[in-house]
């Protein structure tokens, strides 16, 4: 990818080719990074908090700012690494798997990533103007109203704003990209299961963010121009940010652990060396799955007394949500039953996903009972079950697909021995952390405190815990090394089929020339590239002759957008400010002269693209193969 | 196809019949526009004239509210169309999601307990 890119590029420098790009597979790799940033400071913040809670009356923390890192590490983890590390794999191997030369709209999709990252940048600027967040990441009102909380929330308010436009954007370009780019032959039903969970979690961002960004709306009134909607002195309801919040948050789950579900479904068929089982039962059940994940909100909010009818018709449709779950648990089961199994790094991750997510699964139907919720409710328990979800699930996912994809984005393979390292230290890290925390909860630690009286039977278990959460921290430290190392000391992968695999973005070549495919390719069943290998001459038949190919032009104007709306946020955030340095309609102003500004320069401005003459790809093509 | 682009729309890409379509296409859409002003001015007078009663007068509008939104997807929103079932399955999805959710929002604030 980098030669093929270079030479079309030289008169670029390097810096300036990464802010203008708007190729899919670079926008991966700025997502990975930025992600990987934001995961690594949410999990140092992490192990802050296991710190101070290390030991009973523990002062390594105060409370206020253990109040600030268990919001940020919430916030950032799920909006900030997890959601970009999941469109990073989806940017690079979605328009791969259905044979497509990019996404519907390049210049989009560079400007998803650009307003996501401003968004995060400015969550994260909130630690030099007065501290972060405080309210949790749900920022509850009236904790999170104006009375109470400070600057600090109006920079959530805005951040998550902002980047929510980023993740929206992004989300409707791979809806457009699934439905109209596949390639010949290519049908609905013979997608791989990652396309088809991608395509459900774009879905479900685009119905879920828009709560979202309707609720931060109204608090931002709120917050900054004196609006009463969650007040109840002034007629306001502090329900209904709860509900506003929760029908974005629960779909917010789906959309994390959908994508997940969809790298396990990749990795492992590719190291059970069988077709998935149940292709079009796993299909279905991921829709059920996004289909429920709207109608069950309640289920967090079971003890804020709506009434009995209501908790129990969401205790029952949460409840529904393990039928389609135990379907896509028992579909990898029977893949891996009877296969050819290669435990590399990849499928370790892959395969102890499943028993892992099971407990995460089996803990959330008890948290859906809703007379047994009551004794749950807000303890170290419903910690331990959304970790099991989240770590057990996505991070589990993320890192399979890491080590799955890393030959064809990068060019070579991480070392072997060092993930089974990594993935060791990890999982007996992540069980130590949070398999405790269970007890913890039962025995009745409160989440959310920053710290416990002596002699109440829980120093062993929180210690217990914070060495687990050390360990893994470990893991993702052996993780960045062997990044680092397999950087400089693995072989080039030559081949293109490293893992020999079976979906489409093994076809093409390592590294992945710009237009990703010399010829689109025609695809003749589910799984195309393993039936070429068997049925085929091994290679894809193509369906259209060689011929020059048109592609995008860069533009920095998604960066600028990015920029704009940064300021323009900032800006909103001075009007809350006592003593902003300069008058806050000034940097509102500006802001959005940079936003509209680009946006006018690229409403008026023609760009047409370019293209790569036919003898230029037939080169390409003879250095790659 | 992207020679094509510097030239004005209708030349690059209409022929005679599609233009045609388009002018129908306009036509419907401004009497359905005119319909729906209809429908709106009724629903003020039946609330801004106050001969007719309460009772009568929330029923009879929501139910033009209805006959409102119906026509809006179908005409505005382009649902009879032929060879839209994608964006006819969004907008029905999303019927079918904001639909407990508005209810919810309406109903279940914790000011009467269900």
């Amino acid at each position: 990818m980098a030669t093929a890119t270079a030479s079309m590029n030289n008169n670029k420098s390097v810096l300036w080719d990464w802010l203008t790009t708007v190729d899919h597979k670079k926008l991966a790799v700025l997502y990975l990074i930025a992600g990987t940033l934001f995961f690594v400071k949410a999990g140092v913040m992490a192990l802050f908090m296991r710190i101070q809670l290390m030991s009973a009356e523990n002062d390594f923390l105060t409370g206020q700012t253990f109040n600030e890192f268990i919001t940020m590490h919430g916030t950032i983890m799920l909006f900030l690494a997890a959601t970009p590390l999941i469109f990073a794999f989806m940017n690079f191997v979605i328009p791969l798997q259905i044979g497509a030369r990019d996404v519907a709209f390049p210049f989009v999709n560079a400007l998803g990533f650009w307003i996501f990252f401003f968004g995060g940048l400015l969550v994260s600027v909130s630690w030099f103007f007065g501290g972060a967040p405080d309210a949790g990441w749900t920022a509850y009102v009236p904790l999170s109203s104006g009375e109470y909380a400070d600057l600090g929330l109006d920079f959530y308010v805005l951040g998550l704003q902002i980047s929510g436009i980023g993740t929206l954007v992004s989300a409707i370009n791979f809806i457009v990209t699934i439905i109209n780019m596949r390639a010949p032959g290519m049908t609905m039903m013979r997608m791989p299961l990652f396309c088809w969970t991608g395509l459900v979690t774009s879905i479900l961002i685009v119905f879920a963010f828009t709560p979202l960004a309707a609720g931060l709306a109204l608090l931002m009134l709120d917050r900054i121009f004196g609006g009463q909607f969650f007040v109840p002195d002034s007629g306001g309801n502090a329900v209904l940010w709860q509900h506003i919040f929760w029908i974005f948050g629960h779909p917010e789950v789906y959309i994390l652990v959908l994508p997940a579900f969809g790298i396990i479904s990749e990795v492992i068929p590719a190291f059970s060396k069988k077709r998935l089982f149940g292709y079009t039962a796993m299909v279905f059940a991921t829709l059920i799955i996004a289909f429920l994940s709207f109608m069950v909100w309640v289920h967090h909010m079971f003890t804020v007394g709506i009434g009995p009818i209501t908790n129990s018709v969401f205790a029952i449709a949460t409840m529904a949500i393990g039928i389609p779950t135990g379907i896509k648990i028992f579909n990898w089961l029977f893949t891996m039953w009877g296969g050819k199994l290669t435990f590399n790094t990849a499928m370790l991750c892959a395969s102890s996903f499943v028993p892992t997510f099971v407990l995460g699964g089996v803990t959330g139907v008890m948290l859906a009972m809703v007379p047994i919720d009551y004794l749950y409710h807000d303890t170290y328990f419903v910690v331990a079950h959304f970790h099991y979800i989240v770590v057990g699930g996505i991070v589990l996912g993320l890192l399979a697909g890491t080590y799955y994809w890393y030959p064809k984005m990068f060019g070579h393979k991480l070392n072997e021995k060092l993930g089974i390292l990594m993935f060791w230290l990890f999982y007996i890290g992540f069980h130590l952390t949070f398999f405790i925390q269970h007890i913890l909860g039962l025995i009745g630690m409160p989440r959310r405190v920053f710290t416990y009286l002596d002699g109440q039977g829980m120093e062993t278990m929180n210690l217990v815990s914070t060495i687990g959460a050390f360990l893994m921290g470990a893991g993702v430290v052996v993780l960045v090394i062997n990044i680092v190392y397999s950087a400089f000391t693995s072989e080039r992968v030559a081949v293109r089929d490293p893992w020999d695999a079976r979906t489409l973005e093994w076809s093409t070549t390592t590294p992945v020339p710009e237009y990703n495919f010399a010829q689109t390719p025609q695809v003749r069943s589910l799984d195309p590239w393993f039936y070429e290998k068997i049925h085929g001459d091994g290679l894809m038949k193509s369906a259209e002759p060689m011929d020059e190919i048109h592609m995008p032009n860069g533009s920095i104007l998604p960066f600028m957008i990015g920029l704009g709306l940064f300021i323009w946020g900032f800006g909103m955030i001075m009007l809350n400010m006592e003593n902003p340095i300069m008058p806050p309609a000034i940097v509102i102003g500006v802001g959005f002269v940079v936003t509209f500004g680009s946006m006018l320069v690229r409403s008026i401005k023609e760009d047409h693209g370019y293209h790569i003459p036919l003898d230029k790809v037939k080169k390409i093509e003879k250095e790659v193969s | 196809m992207s020679d094509e682009l510097s030239k004005p729309f209708t030349e690059s890409s209409l022929s005679k019949e599609e233009l045609m379509k388009m002018n129908r296409e306009r036509r419907v859409q401004i009497i359905t526009f005119a319909f729906m002003i209809f429908l709106t001015v009724l629903a003020f007078i039946a609330v801004g004239m106050e001969m007719i009663e309460p009772s009568f007068a929330i029923p009879f509008i929501l139910l033009l509210a209805v006959v409102q939104f119906v026509l809006q997807l179908f005409y505005f929103m382009h649902l009879k169309d032929k060879d839209h079932q994608w964006p006819n399955a969004f907008m029905l999805t999303g019927i079918v999601v904001a639909t407990p959710a508005v209810i919810a929002l309406v109903l279940l604030l914790g000011v009467t307990k269900y």
